[in-house]
């Protein structure tokens, strides 16, 4: 076993990590998250210039042709920096699902566009009832003479407001909650009959309501075969859970250590709060809880290739581990700042939501506990 | 030893829920069961109308209008309140400043100040805290300075709750400067509208304005307004905040949450089955009703000890950490009832997205992870029980 990155590898950490030292700092993050976007374009650009949006993509299509490890490597120092930019939803969600299904025509055309930069696109999956059940679909597509004709509403889609483009599942046959009869279409956010109602999330994000009202389609607006495209929805949700995972340590580590050094400068009593054994071991919690989520985002970072059985077990249980080391240290980095933990100008407060957020997206703790139960294997005794 | 409730005791449940059915406004209830935000007006009229009954101040004396309940009919109260979604009451004016006039004020002071309190005239905060003073709330700096018949007051205030609509502020003022932390510290009432009190928004974590920052600038006061001995503010200081700590179980409100989070459950459908049938999630509200049932005995058999209508001692500490976790568990539980729908923050007056009970369920977690903070955190309580029940 090797825990090293490579040098490859190495250099993506910096680049990010220079990046965000750089061009990040709060201020300039709660400056983005109160415009009009959300976030910034020029930021969008340098994350394109740097060919951090490639990350994921073959060598053929301009991009770093990067697994798991380089996906963590680069989104743990966008979780250090609570970065808002769409890198999830465009990138890594909506990407994969291209990437998997996409003719090469469409690939180069899409993912050409999205490593440049020119455009940003939202995943749009998950639906109002669903919950976190990615095949309970009612959103329908239905074939006509000049393509499909789309119908229904997707929840939550995250940076929905503001894509140019919208990667939607929709059904094509069978019902609610069947694995087959999904299809995939690109749809510009902007046709006729698409209507999103966009808002900011809890942890300064953006997303959307969106429904679709006879929205007529082109054939080849299709991503891959009609009624297929559920391994690429599931791929993308994993390589959305390694990313996610990932976040969370990064800002869990931000958490930790800004949480630390309150206690260690902080006076009550006549002393540093740090001095107090009470919170001493409440630190060490959440120091143990941040190793214990790093821990489980490079197991998961290393199991997208693995066979099904063992690669779902392992993304459950990371993003198990991280929901629950997630809630713990957001309330324990409030809890030991004490009122100041509560303020809006506290850059801890913000780590703590995000961290609490990313356990509502592509499933909570109870969720993946709930798929880990159904895995859970029984292994015979090694005589 | 009989557990359940006597005639007269059931007699009076009925009184309460007759009260409320008829005189606490629907639109009010309804914003308090979707946790929202009242305005100044609709806490006062509530309040005023508590007055009309006589029921404002549940623990003070009957000699000065309070209710002389014992603690089943405070209890009874507390629950029936919450289950009607009646708003909370605001502690500063009747459960906390109130008190330490009632025991420490001037025949003056009683005078000018409780029956305004109890009718609601005027609106209290606290002014406690300071940004070096949290937990060690001995430690305030602000100074008064004796000059004639005034104290001229300097220094900040902070973590005011409502401080925004205040009239009137209680605080502890540093008064000698030389005396050991505890004992040259004063208790003094002062008029927010007094020159050189500026009020400044601080906004928490769930965007809310609840908090403010008070400074104070060259803001003279009148003697008359310092409470009890001057440097003896510390008792005054300490014997208040064991009435902040009654009620502070928050028994009523919980059961109306977990009420509430049932039927949400029932109504959310996931997976095409009621959200309150799936295993995991009914297995951490059993156990969050087995968690209050425990809270609410420990409650009953704390303030049932408590001296002739007095109130608990350091007891109240086991109920501060009991209930603010407990209530801090169920908000999480809300949010996890929503799902994917606790993300959206939509400010009042913004439409729903998702299930209506959803709009709220995220900031009010974040919100209530100040119940393990405020009024001596959940860490001090522990300190105060090691050291004032177990002589450690
Ligand atoms: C089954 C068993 C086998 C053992 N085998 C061996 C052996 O083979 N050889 C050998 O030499 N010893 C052995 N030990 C002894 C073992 O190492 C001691 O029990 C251990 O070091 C704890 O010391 P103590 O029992 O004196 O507890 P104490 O040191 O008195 O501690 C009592 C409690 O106080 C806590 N505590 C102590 N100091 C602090 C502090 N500063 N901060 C916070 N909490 C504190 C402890 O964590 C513990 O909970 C064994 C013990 C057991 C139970
Ligand atoms: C929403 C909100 C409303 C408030 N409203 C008011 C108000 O109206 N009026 C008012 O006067 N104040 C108010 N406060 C202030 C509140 O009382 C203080 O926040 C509280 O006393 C804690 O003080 P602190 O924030 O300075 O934290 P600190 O005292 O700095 O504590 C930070 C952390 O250290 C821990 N700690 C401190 N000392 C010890 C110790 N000896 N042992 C172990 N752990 C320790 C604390 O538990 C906490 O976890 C409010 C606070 C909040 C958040």
């Amino acid at each position: 076993m090797d825990f090293k990155l490579n040098d490859e590898q190495r250099m993506l950490e910096e680049t990010v990590g220079r990046l965000v030292r750089d061009a990040y700092g709060f201020e300039t993050r709660e400056k983005n998250r109160n415009s009009a976007l959300g976030f910034s374009t020029e930021m969008w650009q340098q994350l394109a210039e740097l060919g951090l949006l490639g990350v994921p993509f073959s060598e053929e299509l301009g991009g770093f042709n990067g697994g798991g490890q380089e996906l963590m490597v680069v989104v743990e120092g966008f979780g250090r920096a609570l970065l808002l930019e769409p890198y999830l939803a465009t990138v890594v969600l909506s990407g994969t699902v291209i990437d998997r299904l996409g003719s090469d025509e469409q690939k180069a055309q899409l993912l050409g566009s999205i490593i440049g930069g020119e455009q940003r696109f939202a995943l749009a999956a998950y639906e109002g009832q669903a919950f976190y059940d990615h095949t309970q679909v009612t959103t329908r597509a239905v074939a006509n003479a000049d393509g499909y004709l789309l119908n229904g509403s997707k929840a939550v889609v995250l940076h929905g407001d503001s894509a140019d483009q919208l990667v939607v599942i929709a059904r094509t046959s069978g019902d609610d909650g069947d694995a087959a009869g999904l299809t995939a279409f690109v749809v510009a956010a902007d046709a006729a009959g698409v209507s999103r109602r966009g808002y900011p999330t809890v942890d300064g994000l953006r997303a959307a309501e969106i429904s679709f009202d006879n929205v007529q389609l082109a054939a080849a607006a299709r991503l891959g075969d009609e009624g297929a495209a559920l391994p690429a929805l599931e791929a993308a949700i994993e390589r959305g859970i390694v990313a996610l995972c990932a976040e969370a340590c990064g800002a869990m580590e931000v958490a930790c250590d800004q949480t630390l050094e309150y206690i260690k400068e902080r006076q009550q009593f006549g002393v540093a709060i740090g001095r107090f054994q009470a919170l001493q071991h409440r630190m060490v919690d959440m120091r143990m809880a941040l190793e214990k989520a790093r821990s489980m985002t490079i197991l998961a970072a290393c199991s997208l290739e693995l066979p099904a059985a063992e690669r779902q077990r392992r993304l459950a249980a990371a993003k198990l581990i991280i929901g629950k080391t997630g809630r713990l240290v957001s309330e324990e980095a409030i809890q030991l700042h004490g009122g100041m933990g509560m303020m809006d100008e506290t850059a801890v407060s913000h780590y703590a939501k995000r961290l609490v957020m990313i356990d509502h997206q592509l499933g909570d703790q109870q969720y993946h506990l709930q798929r880990l139960s159904a895995l859970l294997a029984v292994d015979d005794d090694v005589a | 030893m009989d557990l359940e409730y006597t005639a007269e005791e059931l007699a009076f449940r009925d009184e309460v829920r007759a009260f409320l059915r008829e005189q606490l406004p629907a639109t009010i209830a309804a914003k308090i069961k979707h946790n929202r935000r009242l305005t100044k007006d609709e806490h006062v009229l509530w309040q005023k109308r508590l007055h009309q009954r006589g029921w404002a101040a549940v623990h003070w004396p009957t000699e000065h209008g309070g209710t002389g309940w014992g603690p089943i009919e405070r209890h009874i109260f507390d629950e029936e309140c919450a289950a009607h979604h009646a708003p909370p009451m605001l502690p500063f004016g009747v459960s906390m400043v109130a008190p330490v006039i009632i025991k420490f004020g001037t025949e003056q002071q009683k005078q000018q100040y409780l029956p305004d309190i109890l009718a609601s005239n005027v609106w209290w905060c606290q002014g406690y805290s300071e940004p070096g003073a949290g937990s060690d709330l001995a430690g305030v700096k602000t100074r008064a300075v004796r000059d004639g018949d005034h104290y001229v007051v300097n220094g900040q205030k902070t973590w005011t709750t409502l401080g925004q609509h205040a009239d009137m502020i209680f605080c502890l003022v540093r008064t000698d400067p030389n005396a050991k932390k505890q004992e040259g510290i004063s208790f003094l009432l002062i008029d927010m509208n007094t020159p050189g009190i500026t009020v400044r928004p601080l906004i928490t974590l769930d965007g809310e304005h609840e908090v403010n920052e008070v400074f104070f600038d060259d803001v003279r006061v009148p003697v008359a307004n310092l409470v009890g001995e001057e440097n003896k503010g510390w008792t005054c200081a300490k014997y208040l905040l064991t009435y902040e700590r009654t009620g502070i179980a928050g028994v009523g409100q919980t059961k109306s949450l977990l009420s509430h989070l049932k039927t949400v459950a029932s109504e959310q459908i996931v997976n095409g089955r009621p959200l309150i049938e799936e295993p995991l999630f009914r297995a951490r509200l059993a156990d969050a009703e087995a968690e209050l049932m425990a809270l609410e005995m420990t409650n009953l058999r704390t303030v049932s000890a408590a001296a002739d209508g007095g109130v608990p001692g350091a007891e109240s500490s086991f109920l501060k950490i009991m209930g603010t976790v407990l209530r801090q568990e169920i908000t999480d539980l809300f949010r996890r009832a929503a799902g994917p729908y606790a993300m959206p923050f939509l400010s009042e007056g913004d439409d729903a997205v998702g299930p209506e009970f959803a709009g709220a369920v995220a900031n009010r977690y974040f919100n209530y992870r100040k119940l393990s903070i405020y009024g001596g955190s959940n860490e001090i309580q522990r300190n105060i029980i090691a050291k004032a029940i177990l002589g450690l």
